[in-house]
């Protein structure tokens, strides 16, 4: 890549930041250029923060209809799936699948929320409620 | 304390650059990644990002902490903690002995990240040099400027859990031995990274690899989920070009390393071999523009294409790295 080709398209995902890139110059020597962002990673990560925002979408439409517990809400929106939101609390998966329901969910201890509520970063009053 | 902050293009190089720097050691980002052997391929179908396969263009994090301490003769520090508090107290303590500090961190608790960006990653690389009020200033590497975080945050992001788990890694060079023999150091990275792209014993790693993951993109064809096969070609392109790759799967920062390495050791091959590895990473740039463009529906999906596209980096990286093989610093 030489230095006239690294992208400067003004990437929005990066929010203003510029990351730093190995490119030729002139010289035939490499140095580090500041790149606004390209057209690609935009896309790619744009694509990734959609496919979440449509999984809580989702779980948000649920949880309102009553089918599902305010916790897959949250759980997406914290950009987290059940693997790594099971992997953080320290709890089986089938047994956060179960809080998903909301009978159960609305029954659970005060320090089973707390630990939900940790993992996810936000209070447990934010985590009973969905917007 | 005075801290060098310096732009990088991926975290861990620059962290150990930066760190080693404010010791007198100068060496660049390139050179450290370079000399850790950490360039790489791997794809690993059986651990899952997010319902997604690992994909990585270099070898596992830490792999640069271990390859430069047995490069250069320097010994780092690293410590890991239970409790979170310690772990915390153990950084002030670090820091108020005038210490800089690298720490292994989750990036999406960082509050400085665009929030785009913001992904359950655990293996961000850092350096904390100061702590003012309940805010520890931070040198990222991959920020153009130094930044700030609160104590709270930064708790979170030391003590997050999952893949790569960092518990509370911290680490800072503890001894620093004199430098060895530069050419040997070349030699035996070179030699290390050559092995790992051509001779490794198992199918997902290295120019083996890049063929696997090149038929599995092809065999989306016939995937009966187009948003599935969408997200997973998306992926890849984002293990290759996001923050800290430097574009083209870390294939420019290793060019560089060559070529400082070849100025250094003046030996008039390892630029050429730089140049050639230039042309490889201009490759892999052209497969996540026309990778990138399909899955946002901007071009028709041509997942026959991607393969071809994969199939011929396969072939070039092979004839790359056999002739790096072959040169005799």
């Amino acid at each position: 890549m030489h230095i006239d080709e690294v992208p400067q398209e003004g990437n929005a995902t990066l929010g203003g930041q510029r990351k730093a890139m190995y490119a030729v110059g002139a010289d035939g020597r490499y140095t580090i250029v500041q790149s606004r962002g390209w057209e690609a990673e935009e896309a790619v990560t744009t694509q990734a923060v959609e496919a979440f925002q449509r999984l809580a979408h989702e779980a948000l439409r649920r949880a309102r209809e009553g089918l599902s517990s305010p916790l897959e809400y949250h759980m997406y929106r914290g950009r987290m799936d059940l693997a790594l939101l099971a992997q953080t609390t320290g709890l089986w998966r089938w047994r956060i699948r179960r809080h998903f329901r909301p009978a159960v969910f609305a029954r659970l201890k005060t320090v089973l929320l707390m630990r939900y509520a940790e993992a996810l970063g936000i209070s447990v009053d934010q985590l009973r409620a969905v917007p | 304390m005075q801290f060098e902050h310096r732009h990088a293009a991926h975290c861990e190089s620059g962290t150990v650059s930066a760190l080693l720097r404010h010791h007198d050691i100068e060496v660049s980002e390139a050179m450290a990644f370079g000399l850790a052997s950490a360039l790489a391929f791997a794809y690993l179908p059986f651990i899952k990002v997010a319902g997604l396969p690992l994909i990585s263009y270099r070898m596992p994090p830490k792999a640069i902490l271990k390859g430069v301490q047995a490069q250069l003769g320097v010994r780092l520090r690293c410590e890991t903690f239970r409790d979170a508090a310690r772990g915390m107290a153990r950084l002030d303590e670090l820091l108020g002995r005038g210490q800089p500090v690298g720490l292994q961190t989750s990036v999406y608790w960082l509050p400085y990240f665009p929030p785009d960006m913001r992904f359950h990653f655990n293996a961000h690389n850092l350096v904390v040099y100061e702590k003012q009020g309940d805010d520890y200033l931070i040198s990222d590497p991959v920020f153009e400027t130094p930044v700030r975080s609160a104590a709270a945050d930064l708790q979170k992001a030391r003590f997050a859990r999952g893949l790569l788990a960092p518990h509370g890694l911290l680490y800072y060079p503890e001894r620093i031995a004199p430098p060895r023999d530069l050419r040997r150091a070349v030699l035996g990275a070179i030699r290390r990274t050559t092995r790992i792209m051509l001779h490794a014993p198992l199918p997902f790693i290295g120019v083996r690899g890049i063929r696997l993951l090149a038929r599995r993109i092809g065999k989306l064809a016939q995937s009966r989920d187009p948003d599935h096969a969408a997200l997973f070609i998306g992926h890849h392109v984002r293990m290759q070009e996001e923050i800290g790759t430097g574009g083209g799967g870390f294939r420019f920062i290793y060019a560089s390393f060559l070529q400082e390495a070849g100025e250094r050791l003046g030996n008039a091959a390892l630029p050429e071999l730089a140049a050639e590895m230039t042309a490889v990473g201009d490759h892999w740039r052209e497969f996540a523009l026309a990778a990138a463009r399909m899955c946002r529906g901007r071009t028709a999906m041509d997942f026959a294409r991607l393969e071809n596209l994969l199939l011929e980096a396969a072939a070039r990286e092979e004839i790359f790295f056999r002739a790096l093989a072959a040169c005799k610093a």
